[in-house]
């Protein structure tokens, strides 16, 4: 069984971008590293952009990717350096955003 | 019309700026009232004609393809009363107490009172597990379409739509225009199923020519479409490698790295059962509704519910639902405010979504419910995706706890009480119990509505949040 708490073994990116690709560029912090995004993005896309997995279960462990992206599921909370919970699939990406896909996980 | 409405007696609260809570603002906006709109999107249009952000630049030919007249239509109709109305976007309903909504906006939360209640909350998928449904990778169908039309990206690179409704060809369609390479189609109905459906879809000839359309063009552009499958897997250990399907000629396994999945749609009727309107079992739908006459009128007195939120009728009838809604509204204030021509106009609408209902009908004949869904689980599918809670763990409940109904199935194995609060698993929890069981659909029951409707953080203004009677609910 892969061991899903090392996030750095996950690939990605998940998503493609199709359409939209001339927007203005922003970094933000993904697990401690600095990495890109679009100005427009949704922290989930700007997260799936650049890896495969958003989070991972409470009870299992398991690796999630959110699923219905339109604010039903509740399955792409993430967390903010700060301790803020936002719902990636209705939130937009701004520059020096913070994020930690595996809380607890040392940076 | 005869004469203005009082503005200071009558507050008017829509929730949903989709197309049937944006024809009711705009009905009653017509009538001299000026209605709250509250949305917990940032922008209206509701899901199906979802806009984009205001920095993206594709054309609504491209965004919204056949429907950009109506989408145009809509969105234009928002934008000519916004100084007419209070509208709230951004901002969540959580709970209702007797004519009051309790919500939350950027981690403020207020009280809204109203007068009249026009519920128009729209729908999501209907989803139906398989094993590995969780993975990464793996989204409904209505969130890859907004992958791409809100985001302008594929939910992967080798896509396999699978489950069966109108959407299923939709964005498979919309997919492949977009350049994303879609590796195939699985459809559960049968084209016997579909051929059978069309006398009643002739109904409306246009609806029905373009669900021929997507797939005559998915067929030409080398997309391949299978019918009459059973989905069996998402394969993958970190995100999904490959899907497994079965027909009548054995399983099949294809590569790919992502999956859009569902079985048309279900109601958001959260807010309608907090506000305590009566449902009934709706056989063709099989589901639990919110009971509302031919405008709208649920059983309590000043709350209507238009649109998918109470059933699903798609996007042209629902805004036909929301202008009726509205007319109700008015008529119940005081039916001498309708002039003939707009009781002419009422009777018109309730045609036209008369019409629209019999297309309905051919559209469930064409893609049906896979009655037998649950008899193929296995134990260890995971049913509930916020909790963890497999189909064996609900099949315990029922055969060793002797629980049959759903809302004891949730309070034994916390199956729909996680995040989601059911809008995910409630459909198939309640089908395990009833094949498990070996009792109609119907007995199983519903769960019941709580609030929050959906999570709220932790981080609120405390003072606000005071407004809150407790123990009133």
């Amino acid at each position: 069984m892969t061991d899903f708490n090392d996030y750095k073994s996950l690939s990605g990116p998940q998503f493609v971008r199709l359409a939209e690709t001339d927007r203005e560029c922003l970094s933000f912090q993904l697990n401690g590293k600095s990495v890109q995004a679009l100005k427009g993005d949704t922290v989930l896309t700007a997260i799936l952009m650049n890896q495969s997995c958003l989070r991972k279960t409470e009870m299992q462990g398991m690796p999630r990717a959110g699923f219905c992206l339109m604010g039903a599921c509740q399955d792409c909370w993430v967390t903010l350096a700060s301790g803020q919970r936002l719902r990636a699939c209705t939130s937009f990406i701004a520059p020096d955003m913070h994020i930690t896909t595996f809380p607890g996980d040392p940076l | 019309m005869s004469e203005t409405l009082n503005r200071e007696t009558f507050k008017p609260v829509i929730v949903g700026a989709g197309p049937a809570g944006v024809r009711a603002a705009q009905t009653l906006v017509r009538f001299g009232l000026r209605p709250v709109v509250i949305d917990e999107s940032s922008i209206w249009g509701g899901q199906i004609y979802r806009q984009q952000p205001l920095i993206f630049k594709r054309s609504s030919k491209e965004l919204y393809g056949f429907e950009s007249g109506r989408a145009d239509s809509v969105h234009q109709a928002m934008a000519d009363i916004l100084n007419q109305i209070d509208y709230h976007p951004d901002t969540l309903v959580w709970n209702a107490q007797d004519h009051e909504l309790d919500t939350i906006h950027d981690g403020q939360t207020s009280t809204t009172p109203y007068s009249h209640l026009i519920v128009a909350t729209g729908a999501t998928d209907r989803v139906l597990p398989f094993a590995g449904w969780t993975l990464p990778g793996v989204y409904t169908l209505g969130g890859a379409q907004v992958c791409l039309k809100f985001q302008g990206c594929a939910i992967g690179k080798r896509v396999v739509f699978m489950g069966t409704g109108p959407l299923l060809y939709l964005v498979a369609y919309q997919y492949a225009r977009a350049g994303a390479q879609v590796l195939a189609v699985l459809d559960t109905s049968s084209l016997s199923d579909q051929v059978a459906a069309t006398p009643r879809m002739i109904a409306q000839p246009g609806l029905l020519a373009k669900g021929i359309y997507y797939v005559a063009w998915l067929r030409t552009h080398g997309v391949p479409v299978h019918r009459s499958i059973q989905p069996v897997a998402a394969k993958g250990e970190s995100h999904v490698t490959s899907v497994v399907w079965r027909d009548k000629r054995g399983e099949h396994t294809l590569e790919c790295d992502a999956i859009g999945f569902g079985y048309a749609l279900r109601s958001e009727t959260q807010l309608a059962d907090i506000v305590g309107a009566k449902f009934e079992f709706d056989p063709a739908q099989r589901a639990f509704l919110p009971v509302r006459d031919e405008s709208g009128r649920s059983s309590i007195p000043g709350v209507y519910i238009a649109g998918d939120g109470g059933g699903i009728m798609g996007a042209d009838a629902s805004e036909l639902a929301g202008e009726l809604a509205a007319f109700a509204l008015i008529a119940d204030i005081d039916i001498q405010l309708l002039s003939p021509t707009d009781l002419q106009h009422i009777q018109t609408l309730k045609s036209r979504l008369t019409t629209s209902s019999k297309f309905r009908v051919g559209l469930d004949r064409a893609f049906p419910f896979p009655e037998n869904w649950a008899d193929n689980i296995q134990d260890d599918v995971i049913i509930c995706r916020c909790e963890e809670i497999t189909a064996g763990e609900i099949r315990h409940a029922v055969t060793e706890l002797c629980a049959l109904e759903l809302n004891r199935v949730k309070a034994l194995t916390r199956v729909g009480m996680g995040r989601c609060q059911s809008r995910m698993c409630g459909v198939a929890a309640a089908e395990i119990v009833a094949e498990c069981a070996a009792i109609d659909i119907k007995e199983v029951g519903r769960l019941r509505g709580q609030a929050p409707i959906k999570p709220i953080p932790f981080i609120t203004e405390p003072e606000t949040l005071s407004v809150h009677k407790q123990g009133e609910r």
